[in-house]
């Protein structure tokens, strides 16, 4: 049986492993060490749980966020979570208002392997009336040299939601 | 601490593992303290980050197998970012709770295994996968969101206060920001050019920096540390056992760690918990932390300061190991370490004290040498093998403490006169973990 093909750079390394799956990489020490390719995928059963609520909402365009159901703390999350961080009481769920206003935001140029073709995308945090913390989202519909702090933006939602935090984005306000 | 390790970090070692790479560091501090055989050596603790880059689980064991140190007692330390910082405190706790009188501290992360932007995925999987991951997960957008605000706060609304129309004020501050990002990012790539364990030495200009591919915005591929493989080791023992092993022992006097929520839109708006130079009045306005500074490092620079006696970190400590994954980072940590107050981050760069006094690095530094930061080029010059690097640091500031370096380094020139006590900084994920330690000549 033949050895696999020996290279002197990774990127032929890389390629040989598309091919014929095994490749041997001679370093510039001139050490070589065998190398396999070795796929990995795997489909999770993942549970929103508490948060399940405000991936159903944003199916119906609801924008949900949560308050603290202690009357004396209240706390108001615009990223809702089950239990307040402040005084550990239960939260109820409170719809927040489409409108908001970016409290910082950035243009990623590159992103995670899942991401990339869909760059260049804006991140922004958004703030809210009447809440007293932040949402993460995407900011579509402007460029990097739109975007600033204080900018009021809008939600939009999809029309055929995929369950995700995705189902959600904000555009600049009309 | 009486010995210490390092691999040069590299961006692949195909022809090492894990196994041997930490064996390698292990090897190198082992032979730098004859005395200690590994009969003496009590137990380990043991530092890798993510299981997905090696997909190997339980890999801390194997580690340990390696290195023939079975049976004794062991555990794998995991913290994000903050791994390495997290080992190194784990083992002064066993040595310091009177568990153990040798310990091992032991990291490596061997993020070559896969491609960059899979890694870069990896990475974002520490974040809230319900909210934040889908959106485009990708850690230096992440701490892009928070310097834009930090330069919002610092720049836009103090020397950029005058100009009136708000979208230019804030083009002219981040145009700032990013120029004195540059400078760290300069400063800490030709500190690496002296250090030949670094993966990316290079001597750099602002220009150079700026002009560099953009990443986030506003972060270029310059001022944003790589992926890396590499191992790190430190042995910590009893006083007894150290004065039997060396006669430059360095001692741990300061342990601090801090915490904040894993969404960077939970962080809340409240007041700055002080160093005791600082006054409330300093920051009556200021929303804290929000998402431009960092809680958990103020939280463990507090609590290691309080601990080592120390008051006002600038004047009494002699340098800082501070983990500058992003050229950012490092302005927000100089606050949060109380270097300076909030807000002073960009003028201390610029006063040039981070930088060393004996480097040319093309730039006025009038301040230069008061308080050292990277001396040994850090994350982004060095690179940043996340099990290994808060174990990197220790090294590195062990031996400047043992006034070791140029034997270690083959190079006088990042070797500090007189460096007495220094701290060292580990950070995780957007600043959801932070430890910081201090390290004293013991001799």
């Amino acid at each position: 049986m033949a050895k696999p093909p020996t290279f002197d750079h990774f990127r032929d390394v890389q390629e040989e492993l598309g091919r014929s799956g095994a490749a041997i990489f001679r370093d510039a020490n001139g050490v070589e060490s065998l190398i396999i390719d070795s796929p990995y995928s795997i489909h999770y059963i993942h549970s929103y749980a508490e948060d399940s609520a405000f991936f159903l909402g944003l199916a119906e365009g609801k924008l949900l966020g949560s308050k603290c159901t202690n009357a004396s703390c209240g706390f108001v999350y615009a990223t809702p979570r089950g239990h307040c961080m402040i005084c550990g009481q239960p939260t109820e769920w409170k719809e927040l208002p489409r409108k908001g206003r970016v409290h910082s935001w950035t243009t990623c140029h590159f992103g995670s392997e899942a991401f990339l073709k869909e760059t260049p995308y804006n991140l922004a945090m958004i703030e809210f009336d009447g809440a007293g913390s932040l949402l993460l989202v995407r900011l579509k519909d402007a460029v990097q040299s739109d975007l600033y702090v204080g900018m009021p933006v809008e939600a939009r939602f999809a029309p055929n939601p995929k369950y995700s935090i995705t189902d959600v984005w904000f555009v600049p306000a009309k | 601490m009486v010995s210490g390790g390092v691999t040069k970090f590299a961006k692949a070692h195909q022809a090492m593992d894990f196994r041997l790479m930490v064996k390698k560091a292990y090897d190198q501090a082992m032979s730098e303290v004859p005395n200690l055989t590994k009969d003496q050596i009590t137990g380990s603790r043991v530092s890798y980050f993510s299981d997905h880059f090696s997909r190997q689980l339980k890999a801390a064991s194997m580690v340990q197998d390696y290195l023939g140190l079975n049976p004794k007692g062991s555990v794998r330390i995991e913290w994000g970012g903050a791994t390495g910082g997290e080992c190194f405190q784990a083992a002064y706790e066993a040595v310091a709770s009177g568990r153990m009188d040798v310990c091992l501290a032991a990291g490596y992360e061997t993020m070559s295994r896969v491609a960059t932007w899979k890694g870069n995925e990896f990475i974002a999987l520490a974040s809230d996968t319900n909210f934040d991951f889908p959106l485009g997960g990708f850690y230096t957008g992440y701490y892009a969101l928070m310097v834009v605000r930090h330069m919002y706060e610092y720049l836009r609304l103090t020397k950029f206060a005058h100009v009136k129309d708000e979208r230019e004020a804030q083009r002219l501050a981040i145009a700032e920001g990013q120029r004195i990002m540059s400078w760290v990012s300069v400063k800490n790539h030709i500190n690496a050019t002296h250090n030949p364990y670094a993966q990316y030495p290079k001597r750099l200009t602002v220009q150079e920096v700026l002009d560099s591919e953009m990443i986030s915005y506003p972060l270029t591929r310059e001022q944003i540390c790589t992926m890396s493989d590499g191992a790190a080791t430190a042995i910590l023992c009893t006083e007894s056992v150290a004065k039997e092993l060396t006669d430059k022992p360095i001692r741990v006097t300061g342990v601090g760690t801090g915490t904040d929520t894993m969404r960077l839109a939970d962080r809340p708006f409240g007041s700055v918990p002080l160093y005791p130079h600082e006054k409330p009045k300093d920051y009556e306005h200021l929303p804290y932390p929000g998402v431009h500074s960092f809680r958990a490092g103020r939280s463990a620079g507090l609590e290691a300061c309080r601990m080592a006696g120390i008051s006002n970190p600038l004047k009494e400590l002699d340098f800082i190991e501070l983990h500058d994954a992003y050229a950012s980072s490092e302005i927000q940590t100089y606050e949060d370490l109380g270097l300076c107050k909030y807000g002073e981050g960009y003028d201390f760069t610029l006063s040039g004290a981070p930088f060393l006094k004996n480097i040319d690095y093309g730039l006025d530094v009038p301040r230069a040498g008061q308080m050292p930061v990277n001396p040994s080029g850090g994350l982004i010059a060095c690179g940043h093998p996340v099990g290994a690097t808060g174990l990197m640091q220790a090294v590195f500031a062990f031996w400047q403490l043992q006034g070791t370096i140029k034997q270690h380094f083959g190079d006088p020139t990042l070797q500090l006169r007189n460096a007495r006590r220094g701290a060292i900084h580990s950070h995780a994920g957007t600043g959801s973990a932070v430890t910081v330690s201090i390290l004293e000549r013991g001799f």
